[in-house]
């Protein structure tokens, strides 16, 4: 297959001044250099050279290197200042890199935001050209997807108004249907699916995954919603400060972003969880005032030996620790497992125990037997209600489901696209009816 | 299948463009596109529309005329003082409406520069249509007034476009030099309009470049304006202001100097515009 992006040690560097300053100004400009003059001039009478404003190096990429091939889809994933959309403006064009290079084989359309080049004074018809030209498109390409754009942004009947008078769900729909039918080799996408309505976002989605997956064209696509990075991409590249981490196969490169990333305070290697950091806990909560706080916690098996790592069907016990500051009368405790997409999968309530619980540390159980969960890695969430709300920890824990192949018998069925549960069934066997 | 395309592109730091004027070529959609929006736009939410491209330059020739005709009894070589006027205010109100668009066009035009790519050029040259319309619309005016005047022009009105020419030139470097500053440099928004208001006394608008006294007359035609005004007045009228080729060569020599540097400056701060707007 041919290659269509070749990027070679790429790094981009800002400078950082520690005067805050906005905007550049000639006076300051000329203010600096005469303070140097002066500096320099005085240099022996004062041994204070930090009178000069601070600058500083910023590498916002460094040493980035990697190849993709025609129509692969390709997502960037990190955190936020991880130097996710550096990248693409330096892929598309609109900011140099500081070193290296990169070479790009194809038209390429950039999508760092919908409606680029809108003017709100123009009609709905005008902006479509004008958006479609500075996206690269010309007029016979507009004039030959205009019933297309028109009809994917439902605004046929608002064509010829100015689009300041526009709703923003309109404005939106409008801008993303130019884009959408933009016909470029090379198709760079920044977070431009978090915009308009959950229905527009999944037409949206529905559009891209028909792009990349029917056109053969080749994608780089930057989110932060890890369903649409795993549902539209086949490899991810993970960025963290400004270096690539990984770049590899979508799954495996979600799942390092998201139990190294997100939860990295989080993640524990025996499975036993101290929650004595209070930061790690729900910031709604008036930690001075509550009366129970979770303190530990630990996933163990059957045997109550601590891990993390457990197999398809085994027993799981998960322990919580917590402490009650004030008496209180009854508690009811709530426990939820989420897949590493943030999906929830299954929660469960313990019953109201109607005890009298006086001040002290406390421990309670929950015995999930069997597990029902597909392979996979798994965060635990919980939290505690006594007269009102006392406490929740978000990500208080982290598991991981293996595949147990003993209970396949074709392996083939053993991965984790095939949900996140199994229950309980029986399937008869198929009976002829005619 | 799809042909092996050529499109290769290689993007280094302080990479060097060769395709730049390609790249320019490809993109002259863009370029109709955004002077096709300034002028659509222009006068949007306005009661009387396009006419205030026809007032504002009757109105300063009104103004003028009164002024330094009727006021200051300054001379007009035989011609009717307003089109002595109007016939200046052509290429400077050219000259100062391009300049006013163009030098804070980059700047206006932020949200587009930092999300995707396309010639940088393109927007302060594209900002320079608007002026060259009114240009047009104060040219059917001329020639109106010239026949209210009965005043006939003659053959050397064909002149014209050579320096019309040279007032592009003048105006597109002008315009590329001081949009590009202003992207670091936002002090030159207030400098802008100082540089125009500064314009109209020391170009020949308001008067005939003759009421100028012989000492000061080299130094006055450094200014690339006087050589362009006084070239569209001998075109007209065929009055020969004296010192009349010197300043139309300054005003060559100058013009053409200001858009290599307007170019050259332009194309040297292009690459960190993303950055720095």
């Amino acid at each position: 297959m041919k290659t269509a992006i070749k990027v070679e040690n790429i790094g981009k560097k800002y400078i950082i001044r520690h005067q805050q300053e906005q905007y550049l100004t000639l006076r300051d400009e000329l203010s600096s250099n005469t303070r140097k003059i002066f500096l320099n001039v005085f240099k022996n009478f004062r041994d204070n050279p930090t009178a000069v404003p601070a600058k500083e190096e910023f590498w916002a990429l460094k040493n980035i290197s990697f190849t993709i091939k025609n129509s692969e889809r390709i997502g960037i994933i990190g955190k936020n200042g991880a130097g996710k959309s550096t990248l693409l403006k330096i892929l598309s064009r609109i900011t140099e890199p500081s070193e290296g290079q990169a070479i790009i084989n194809g038209r390429v359309s950039s999508l760092l935001e919908v409606g680029t080049g809108f003017h709100p004074e123009l009609t709905g018809r005008e902006n479509i050209y004008l958006n479609g030209a500075v996206l690269g498109m010309s007029k016979k390409d507009i004039n030959a997807k205009f019933k297309d754009i028109v009809e994917f942004a439902e605004i046929d009947k608002f064509l010829d108004t100015p689009v300041k008078r526009y709703s923003s769900g309109m404005y939106v729909r409008l801008a993303f249907a130019v884009a959408a039918n933009l016909e470029p080799e090379i198709l760079i996408i920044d977070e431009v699916l978090a915009v308009g309505d959950a229905n527009f976002q999944k037409k949206c989605l529905g559009k891209m995954d028909d792009v990349s997956k029917n056109e053969g064209r080749t994608i780089l696509f930057v989110s932060h919603n890890m369903a649409a990075i795993s549902s539209l991409t086949e490899k991810c590249i993970l960025l963290n400060n400004g270096k690539m981490i990984a770049f590899g196969n979508t799954d495996k490169i979600v799942n390092m972003y998201l139990s190294t990333c997100m939860y990295d305070n989080l993640i524990s290697k025996d499975g036993i969880y101290d929650y004595t950091n209070y930061k790690l806990h729900e910031a709604k909560i008036n930690l001075k005032n509550a009366k129970a706080l979770f303190i530990n916690g630990k996933t163990s098996g059957n045997d109550n030996n601590t891990r993390t790592i457990f197999k398809e069907g085994e027993t799981i016990v998960i322990s919580i620790g917590f402490k009650v500051i004030k008496k209180i009368s009854f508690l009811e405790l709530a426990f939820g497992v989420k897949n590493m997409l943030d999906v929830p999968i299954f929660s469960v309530l313990s019953d109201i125990f109607q005890l009298d619980l006086k001040p002290g540390i406390y421990n309670t159980k929950i015995i999930i037997d069997p597990n029902y969960l597909r392979p996979g890695e798994y965060n635990v969430g919980f939290s505690m209600y006594a007269p009102d709300l006392q406490d929740g920890i978000r990500n208080a824990m982290h598991f991981t489901i293996e595949a147990n192949s003993a209970i396949y018998n074709n392996p083939h069925w053993s991965f984790s696209f095939l949900g996140s549960v199994k229950l309980p069934y029986f399937w008869e066997e198929p009976v002829k009816i005619n | 299948m799809k042909e092996i395309n050529k499109n290769i592109t290689i993007i280094q730091s302080r990479g060097h463009n060769k395709q730049y004027f390609a790249d320019l070529w490809k993109y002259r959609e863009l370029f109709y596109f955004l002077s096709w929006r300034d002028i659509l736009v222009r006068y949007k939410q306005t009661v009387i529309g396009i006419a205030w491209s026809i007032i504002r330059p009757v109105l300063t020739m009104i103004i003028f005329t009164i002024i330094f005709g009727k006021i200051a009894k300054l001379p007009s070589d035989n011609v009717p003082y307003p089109i002595l006027v109007f016939v200046a205010l052509l290429p400077w109100q050219f000259f100062a409406n391009a300049l006013q668009a163009s030098s804070g066009s980059l700047v206006g035009n932020a949200g587009m520069i930092s999300k995707v790519y396309f010639p940088r050029m393109i927007i302060p040259a594209s900002s320079i249509i608007v002026a060259f319309i009114d240009f047009l619309i104060s040219f059917i005016i001329l020639i109106i007034l010239m026949f209210w005047y009965r005043f006939m022009p003659d053959w050397r009105v064909v002149t014209i476009p050579l320096f019309l020419i040279l007032a592009i030139f003048l105006t597109l470097g002008t315009g590329l030099f001081i949009s590009s500053l202003n992207v670091k440099y936002r002090d030159f928004q207030y400098i802008v309009p100082f540089i125009i208001q500064l314009g109209l006394y020391i170009s020949p608008v308001g008067f005939s470049s003759d009421i100028i006294s012989k000492k000061w007359k080299i130094i006055y035609s450094l200014n690339p304006m006087v050589g362009i005004i006084d070239g569209f007045r001998w075109a007209f009228f065929a009055t020969r202001s004296s010192y009349l080729l010197l300043s139309v060569i300054f005003s060559i020599i100058i013009s053409i100097s200001i858009l290599f540097i307007g170019v050259w400056y332009f194309r040297k701060t292009e690459r960190t515009f993303a950055d720095r707007i």
